[in-house]
C-alpha cells in the first residue's frame, strides 16, 4: 500500500498536475517526493522569475525544460525612481539566447524592467515558431527597427504590450510590417511611443483583427482618426485614447460619440492625454458599463471629472490626477459603490504650495464611502493620524495602501506628531495588507507595530524615516511573509542588518539607499551568507577607496542560486567571499 | 523599549530625552539591544566583538552644528580628474553672467557632495560617527534625529537658491530630491511635455519641472540619464557630469588631482586648449549637435535632447555653427 502514490501512472498525475496553476502550488508539488518532483518539472509550463538574478538561464533549462511561458523581471523597483544609475543590469539577451536555443515552442515572455535589445528581440522574431504574447513592462533599449522584426515574423502573434517602456522610436513605419495575413492580434499597447504610427496601416490591421479586445494608442495619434478605429473594431473591451484633444467641431464631436455607442463590449478606457472637456461628453454613453477608468494624465478641473466618474457606477477602478480634489473624491464615493482601487496622483509634486484641494479627506470620503476598496495610491500634502485611524477602521479589507505625502518628514499637520499611530492604526486594522508605502514623519515606533501586526505584509517602502536600528530590526524580525523591503534615506545601519542576516534570505530582495550601512558590514554580510548577493553601488569610486565605516551609498541585497553576477558595471562591487581579492 | 522622541517639527527646540553620555542611558535601552547586538543571527555562529573606533564615536553627533559636515559624510574621491570641469569652467565663465548667483558661481557646498541632483536633507551622518560600539545605538535617537533637525533648516533655504537663479519671480519649484516624491519617469516626462505644449503658461508654473536626458561619452561603455531641471546653471551640470564619468576619464588627463574647483593649473588649462581633453556637446530638437555653454541655460534645457561628452578634437568643428545657429534664432 505504501506503494499507492507510485503506481499512479505519470499520465494520471500530468494531467491532475495540469489544474495546479499558481506557482506555489506547483512548488509545494515538486516537494512531495522525487518522482513527484520529475514529473512536475516535465509538465510544467509557465515560470515567474521574481528577480533575473536569483536563478541563471541554464539552471532555469535544466529544470524545465518544456517551458511555454516566461515572466522575468530585472531592475530593482526603485529603478522607477532612477535611484538605479544606467548600466546596471537586468540584461534580457543572456536570457533570450538560452531559450531561443531550449524552447523552440516558447509561447510568451514576458519582461519587466529588463534591459532588451533589438537584437534580442530580432532573436525572439525569429526563434519562436507559436510565439504568442510578448509583453514589455518598463524596459528599454530597443527601438522600432525591433519591433518591426516582431511585426514582421510573428504570425501567431497575440499580444504587443510596451507599456510604459522606453523605445528610441525611429519611425512608425515598423507596424505595416504586419504582413496582410496577420490577424490574430488581441491586444496591443502601444501608448509609449513618441512618434506617429503609420495610421492608415493601423486601422487596416484594427480592422481586419477580429479578436482584437485591447488597443492602447499612443499620444500621436489624433482624436479624429479614433472614430473610425472604433468602428474597424466594435468588439473592443479596452481602448487606451490618443491625444484626447481637437477642434471643436460638432461634426468630430458627434462622430465620436458614435463610435464611442457602437462599442457594447468596451469596458476599460484610458489615455486621454492633452484633453479638452468639451469632447468628454463623448464617452458618456459608455460609462455605465465602464469598470476602469484611467485618467491619470488628464489635466482636467474637478467639475468635468465629476460629471464623468458620476456616470460610471460600475467603476473598479480609477486613476486619476489630484484636480479631482476632496469634492470629486466625495462625488466618487457616492456614486461607485464598486470601487476596488484608486490612484491618484500630483498634478505639480515639485510646486512649493498645493495647487488643488486635496487633502487627507478624501481619501476619508472614499474609505467611508467605498466598501470594497483594497487598493489605495495616494499623493497628498496633508495627513493626520485621525485621518489614517478612520480610514483604517473604516477599511480593514485594505490589501495595498502606498502613502506619498509629499514633503518628506511631514507630520500629523493637526497635532505635529509624528504619524505612528496612524500608520499603525492601518497595520493594526488591516489584517490582510500585503503592500505598505510610508511616507511623513516617523520614528521607530511606526517600524514597531509594523513589525507586530504586519504579518501578511509582502512588500514594504520606507523613505526619509526612523530614528535608528531598531526600526529596521522591527521589520525584519516581525514580518514573517516580508519579501521585498525598500529603504531610502533612513538612519539604519549595520546592527540591525547584520543581526537579521539570516532573515534576508528569505526575502527576495533589500534595497537599502543613502543609509548608514558602513562598508565593513557590506563585506561581513557577503562573507557570511553566500546564497544571498551583497552588492554595492557607489558612484564616486571604489567603496574599499575610503575607511571601512563609511556608509555605502547604495545596497542591494538579494537570495540567489546563481552566485554573483558577471555583469556589473564599475559602480557596482560585489561582496562576496572573494571580494577581499578583488577590490585591492 | 526606547520611547520615540517627541520632535518639535519647526526645529527650533529640541527635548533630549536622552543625556549624552553612553553610560547612563545604556541600561535602559541596553536590555533591547542586547537581543540585537552585533550578531549575524546565524545558528550557532559567533560574530567577533568589534573594536571601538578611537574616540571620536559619540559626542561628534551632538556637535554636528556645523551644517558642512552634516552633509559632507561622504569623502569626495581625491584625484578626480578635473581637466573636464575646468574646460567648462574656462569656457563658461562668463556664461554665468546670465543671473546665476554668486553663491552658484562655485561649486556648491550644497549640491557638490553628492552628484547628480542630490540635495540637503541625506541622513547626515558622519562616517567617523558610525560606530559599532554598542552604547552608541542608544544616542543615535538623539542625535540622528537632531543632526536631521539642523538639515531641515537647510532644506528650506534651498528653494531660494533656484528661485533667485531663474527670472520667474513666482516661487519656484523646490530643489529636488533624486526620486522624490516617487513617480515614475514616463508620468514625469509626460506631465512635464504637456507644460510645454502650453507654453504660456510654462513661465509661472514649476509644474513636473523634470527633464530627463542621455549622457553618453565616447569611450565609455554605457549611458547615463540626468535631470536637466535639478541644476541651474552650466557649471552645476558639467560638475555633475564630471562625477558622474570621472572612473572613465582616468589615464586622460595629465592634471595634478586638486581638491577644488578654483585651482585650475596652467599646464592643464594647455592641455584642454590643444583639444586633448572632452568637450561636451548636445543634441536639440532639430537634430544638430553643438556645442554645450552657448546658449543661455533656460534655452538649452528647452531645446536639449540629448548629450555627448566627445573628445575635444572632434568638437572642434562644432564650433562655428553653433554660434551661428543660435544667432540666426535669436
Amino acid at each position: 500500500m505504501k506503494k499507492a502514490a507510485y503506481s499512479f501512472p505519470e499520465e494520471v498525475l500530468e494531467h491532475v498536475f495540469s489544474f495546479i496553476v499558481s506557482d506555489k502550488d506547483r512548488s509545494s508539488i515538486s516537494l512531495v517526493c522525487k518522482s513527484w518532483y520529475e514529473i512536475e518539472r516535465w509538465c510544467r509550463r509557465k515560470v515567474f522569475v521574481g528577480n533575473c538574478y536569483a536563478v541563471s538561464p541554464p539552471i532555469l533549462i535544466k529544470r524545465f525544460p518544456e517551458l511555454r511561458s516566461v515572466t522575468l523581471k530585472g531592475k530593482p523597483h526603485f529603478a522607477d525612481f532612477n535611484l538605479v544609475p544606467e548600466g546596471w543590469g537586468g540584461f534580457a539577451c543572456p536570457w533570450i539566447r538560452a531559450m531561443a536555443g531550449a524552447y523552440p515552442w516558447l509561447e510568451e515572455i514576458r519582461l519587466k524592467r529588463m534591459v532588451v535589445s533589438d537584437e534580442s528581440l530580432e532573436i525572439i522574431a525569429k526563434s519562436f515558431r507559436n510565439f504568442k504574447v510578448l509583453v514589455l513592462s518598463s524596459c528599454e533599449g530597443f527601438t522600432t527597427e525591433g519591433l518591426a522584426a516582431i511585426a514582421a515574423n510573428c504570425r501567431n502573434l497575440r499580444e504587443l504590450d510596451l507599456r510604459e517602456s522606453e523605445v528610441e522610436d525611429l519611425s512608425g513605419r515598423w507596424l505595416s510590417d504586419f504582413p496582410d495575413s496577420y490577424t490574430s492580434l488581441e491586444s496591443l499597447n502601444i501608448s509609449c511611443l513618441g512618434n506617429e504610427v503609420n495610421l492608415l496601416a493601423l486601422e487596416r490591421l484594427v480592422s481586419r483583427c477580429p479578436n482584437l479586445k485591447t488597443l492602447r494608442l499612443n499620444r500621436a495619434v489624433p482624436l479624429d482618426r479614433l472614430p473610425n478605429l472604433l468602428r474597424g473594431a466594435p468588439q473592443l473591451a479596452e481602448l487606451g485614447t490618443g491625444a484626447y484633444t481637437s477642434e471643436m467641431r460638432p461634426d468630430v464631436f458627434s462622430n465620436l460619440a458614435e463610435a464611442f455607442a457602437g462599442c457594447k463590449q468596451l469596458k476599460t478606457l484610458s489615455g486621454f492625454w492633452d484633453v479638452l472637456p468639451s469632447y468628454l461628453p463623448a464617452v458618456y454613453p459608455i460609462c455605465s458599463q465602464l469598470i476602469s477608468l484611467n485618467l491619470s494624465y488628464a489635466t482636467v478641473q474637478s467639475p468635468d471629472l465629476i460629471k464623468l466618474v458620476s456616470l460610471c457606477e460600475k467603476l473598479q477602478k480609477l486613476w486619476v490626477l489630484d484636480y479631482i480634489e476632496d469634492d470629486g473624491l466625495e462625488v466618487l464615493a457616492a456614486s461607485c459603490k464598486d470601487l476596488r482601487e484608486l490612484r491618484v496622483f500630483p498634478s505639480d509634486p515639485f510646486g512649493l504650495e498645493p495647487n488643488v484641494a486635496l487633502t487627507e479627506q478624501g481619501l476619508v470620503s472614499v474609505s467611508e464611502g467605498c466598501p470594497k476598496l483594497q487598493s489605495v495610491l495616494y499623493f497628498c500634502r496633508q495627513m493626520s493620524n485621525a485621518a489614517l485611524n478612520t480610514i483604517a477602521r473604516n477599511r480593514p479589507n485594505l490589501t495595498r495602501f502606498r502613502l506619498c505625502i509629499i514633503e518628506p518628514r511631514s507630520p500629523d499637520y493637526l497635532t505635529l506628531q509624528p504619524l505612528d499611530d496612524g500608520f499603525g492604526a492601518i497595520v493594526e486594522h488591516c489584517k490582510d495588507l500585503r503592500r505598505l508605502s510610508l511616507s511623513g514623519l516617523l520614528t521607530d515606533r511606526v517600524f514597531e507595530y509594523i513589525g507586530t501586526y504586519g504579518k501578511k505584509l509582502e512588500m514594504l517602502s520606507v523613505a526619509f524615516a526612523g530614528d535608528s536600528d531598531l526600526g529596521l530590526h522591527h521589520v525584519l524580525s516581525g514580518c514573517d511573509n516580508l519579501r521585498k523591503l525598500e529603504i531610502r534615506d533612513c538612519p539604519f545601519g549595520d546592527k540591525a542588518l547584520l543581526a537579521n542576516a539570516a532573515k534576508l534570505e528569505t526575502m527576495r530582495s533589500l534595497w537599502m539607499s543613502s543609509c548608514s550601512v558602513s562598508f565593513g558590514a557590506c563585506k561581513v554580510l557577503g562573507q557570511k551568507m553566500p546564497r544571498l548577493n551583497v552588492e554595492v553601488m557607489d558612484e564616486s569610486g571604489p567603496p574599499d577607496s575610503r575607511p571601512e565605516s563609511s556608509p555605502v551609498e547604495k545596497l542591494y541585497v538579494y537570495r540567489t542560486v546563481a552566485g554573483p553576477r558577471l555583469d556589473m558595471p564599475g559602480f557596482v562591487w560585489t561582496m562576496d567571499d572573494d571580494s577581499a581579492l578583488r577590490i585591492s | 523599549m526606547s520611547t520615540p522622541l517627541e520632535h518639535d517639527y519647526i526645529g527650533l527646540t529640541e527635548k533630549k530625552k536622552i543625556p549624552s553620555s553612553s553610560s547612563s542611558s545604556s541600561s535602559e535601552d541596553g536590555k533591547t539591544f542586547k537581543e540585537t547586538e552585533l550578531r549575524l543571527g546565524l545558528p550557532g555562529s559567533e560574530s567577533p566583538e568589534r573594536k571601538p573606533l578611537s574616540g571620536v564615536s559619540l559626542s561628534l553627533f551632538g556637535n554636528l552644528n556645523n551644517n558642512n559636515n552634516v552633509m559632507n559624510h561622504h569623502v569626495h574621491v581625491a584625484g578626480a580628474k578635473r581637466g573636464f570641469s575646468d574646460a567648462i569652467d574656462a569656457k563658461w565663465a562668463f556664461s554665468d553672467a546670465h543671473g546665476s548667483d554668486s553663491d552658484l558661481g562655485k561649486p556648491s557646498a550644497l549640491f557638490s557632495p553628492r552628484g547628480a541632483g542630490n540635495v540637503v536633507g541625506k541622513p547626515p551622518l558622519d562616517p567617523k560617527t558610525i560606530s559599532t560600539q554598542q552604547g552608541n545605538s542608544i544616542n543615535t535617537p538623539a542625535s540622528a534625529s537632531q543632526a536631521i533637525k539642523e538639515s531641515k533648516p537647510l532644506q528650506e533655504k534651498n528653494p531660494q537658491l533656484p528661485a533667485t537663479n531663474e527670472h520667474a519671480s513666482a516661487p519656484a519649484s523646490k530643489a529636488q530630491v533624486v526620486g522624490w516624491p516617487p513617480i515614475r519617469s514616463f508620468r514625469k516626462n509626460t506631465m512635464a511635455s504637456n507644460l510645454t505644449k502650453n507654453n504660456d503658461e510654462a513661465e509661472g508654473k514649476p509644474g513636473f519641472g523634470c527633464l530627463y536626458v542621455k549622457v553618453s561619452m565616447d569611450g565609455a561603455p554605457y549611458l547615463r540619464k540626468v535631470d536637466l531641471k535639478t541644476y541651474s546653471n552650466y557649471k552645476e551640470l558639467s560638475s555633475a557630469l564630471e562625477k558622474m564619468f570621472s572612473c572613465f576619464t582616468i589615464g586622460q588627463c595629465n592634471s595634478p588631482g586638486l581638491p577644488g574647483k578654483d585651482g585650475l593649473s596652467e599646464s592643464s588649462l594647455r592641455d584642454l586648449l590643444h583639444g586633448s581633453e572632452y568637450v561636451l556637446t548636445y543634441e536639440d530638437k532639430d537634430g544638430d549637435w553643438m556645442l554645450v555653454g552657448d546658449v543661455p541655460w533656460e534655452m538649452f534645457t528647452d531645446s536639449c535632447r540629448r548629450l555627448r561628452i566627445m573628445k575635444g578634437s572632434e568638437a572642434i568643428g562644432l564650433a562655428p555653427r553653433a554660434v551661428e545657429k543660435s544667432k540666426s534664432q535669436n
